[in-house]
């Protein structure tokens, strides 16, 4: 007999179900957490909570390239850095007062935030088109090794770039500025990377249900059947590994300006691993995943690392539980399964 | 000629599958292939849409020659492909499996809908979640979202259940008589040789015979077909 009846539905208000409740509380706990300490003067968990704000954007941007299509990077650490170091170089001849290329082309570093994004992205991008136009040659185990060996040599090159601090890194002595408002301040430079937070989940959640994320979802699943649509899947899987690695590369740039520091350790292959732990432990293509995991990992990171260094170990445990109990992530165990409306 | 398939040759490694297999459709034209299993028929279909490299002879279609072309272009020049065993997309949505294939034309989503009713009721649910018959439409669906000049069918009605089927043979005569020109592999030939125009029929990766359906005689049917 053929199965012909519908799946159940859940029985919620429309466009109302449980994840759309789950991701409201994880935004709005998202908000109060800094909300609460700014309002009692405890400027730590302020950026704590725009740390978790950064790491979850890092994350949205690598679930795209994983959850929507397929392409397990490990190099992320690379687009992250990248952004980090447009940040911190920009900064140091802003500060300097220096010229980043001499003349007669005469590039001067910047203080403005807003410019310094659209250059880190844009760098981000053309990183990732290089990268991915190699990288995507390749499948599986194959895509993860070549995009870690691609963030390994941006790593050692950024250790043996003397002008840039090199294995010491560089600091960024005075917070580069947005126009109107003190980006400064940590409430607002909190709100400012919440609101970028949302503007990227938004623009995932878009591309997601458009016709290129459509064709993006059918070239994970299987390439030639894209193909005899008629849709090569090579240019759309790179057009989404260059949006993915644009994402994080502007979480990278965030990252400096609230660290007031950039290091190799931006790029390294560690902080790969991070941003895929923000990923799956959130849960793989779960649009709030990220954000998710991002919180779990910075507050196992900051309480569990207080009584002891081995808090890894327990993050260890909650990894391997998600792999093994809980596929969807910490999101699909409290939300249940993908629902596609 | 819509297509024109002339001495085909294909090999899979060392081992020769297609011998020489001649093919021609006409606009407007159903033409169905026959033949019994491991016959290249299979073979014929993927070798015209670029997914088995051809080793000798010649594919036209709309007078340009595909030998060569990656299977995306292929595709893109008119070619809509339903392959064998219904495939969709198991995790995206019926909406998204159409509109991941969608390309400029007569049919739109809604012209797929009142072709099969039934995908319009389930368009948010996941490709994995429906019915055998419900994801062969969907199937040809997909097909149909590319405004394919030649529709290419494998196996449409394998392993569906006699009412599911009924429902797909209507629709690939409506599909017909709206003059779409069809290749069509098939087992079931009662419903499959009154639609058609012209039969071809192939035995160990050769074209044997080729002619209207109505002049295939018993006899042709007992040796190729083993009816």
């Amino acid at each position: 007999m053929q199965r012909t009846d519908a799946v159940p539905q859940p029985a919620t208000l429309p466009g109302l179900n449980r994840e759309t409740i789950v991701n409201g509380m994880v935004v709005a706990a998202l908000l109060a957490l800094p909300l609460w300490a700014f309002s009692v003067g405890e400027d730590y968990y302020v950026n704590l909570a725009s740390l978790i704000t950064i790491f979850a954007i890092a994350g949205v941007g690598l679930n795209f390239a994983i959850g929507q299509g397929g392409m397990v990077s490990f190099g992320h650490a690379a687009f992250f850095g990248i952004g980090g170091y447009t940040t911190g170089v920009a900064a140091f001849h802003s500060f300097e007062e220096t010229l980043f290329i001499a003349a007669p082309l005469a590039v001067s570093g910047t203080n403005q935030m807003l410019l310094i994004w659209v250059v880190a992205m844009a760098l981000c991008g053309i990183a990732a088109l290089a990268i991915g136009a190699i990288s995507l040659r390749t499948e599986g185990v194959y895509f993860i090794m070549i995009t870690l060996a691609f963030a390994q040599m941006i790593y050692y090159f950024a250790i043996s770039w003397p002008a840039y601090g090199g294995e010491d890194g560089l600091s960024i002595y005075l917070r580069n500025q947005l126009p109107v408002m003190n980006a400064d301040h940590p409430f607002t430079f909190f709100s400012v990377c919440f609101v970028l937070l949302l503007g990227v989940i938004f623009i995932s959640a878009h591309l997601s249900g458009s016709r290129f994320g459509a064709a993006l979802g059918a070239a994970r699943m299987n390439e030639t059947r894209l193909a005899t649509s008629g849709i090569n899947p090579f240019p759309v899987k790179l057009t989404g590994f260059v949006i993915s690695a644009m994402i994080t590369g502007l979480a990278g740039a965030l990252f400096a300006e609230l660290n007031g520091f950039v290091g190799p350790s931006m790029l390294s292959w560690h902080r790969s691993g991070e941003i895929m732990v923000f990923v799956i432990l959130g849960g793989v293509g779960r649009l709030y995943g990220p954000v998710v995991g991002a919180a779990l990992f910075v507050l196992l990171e900051t309480y569990i690392g207080e009584w002891t260094e081995h808090w890894q170990l327990l993050l260890g445990f909650a990894l391997l539980g998600v792999v093994l109990f809980a596929r969807g992530g910490v999101v699909g165990l409290i939300a249940g399964k993908p629902r596609h409306d | 000629m819509l297509l024109k398939v002339n001495e085909l040759e294909a090999h899979y490694g060392a081992a020769q599958a297609l011998f020489g297999v001649n093919l021609c459709i006409g606009e407007g034209e159903m033409v169905a292939l026959l033949g019994r299993n491991g016959m290249g028929k299979s073979t014929t279909i993927n070798a015209v849409c670029q997914m088995v490299t051809p080793s000798n002879g010649t594919i036209e279609f709309c007078g340009q020659v595909l030998n060569g072309l990656p299977s995306h272009r292929a595709a893109r020049l008119g070619l809509g492909l339903v392959p064998e065993g219904r495939r969709c997309f198991p995790n995206l949505s019926v909406l998204e499996n159409l509109t991941a294939a969608a390309r400029k034309g007569e049919w739109t989503s809604e012209r797929v809908y009142k072709l099969f009713p039934r995908l319009q009721e389930r368009k948010h649910q996941r490709a994995n979640t429906l019915s055998g018959g419900e994801q062969q439409m969907l199937a040809i669906s997909r097909a149909l979202m590319t405004n394919p000049k030649l529709l290419i069918l494998d196996e449409a009605t394998e392993g569906l259940a006699p009412v599911v089927r009924g429902e797909i043979w209507q629709a690939i005569a409506t599909l017909k008589n709206a003059g779409l020109s069809i290749l069509i592999v098939d087992k079931t030939l009662k419903e499959l040789l009154p639609l058609a125009d012209q039969a071809v029929i192939l035995e160990k990766g050769e074209t044997v015979w080729a002619g209207p359906p109505d002049t295939l005689t018993e006899e042709i049917k007992d040796r190729y077909l083993g009816l």
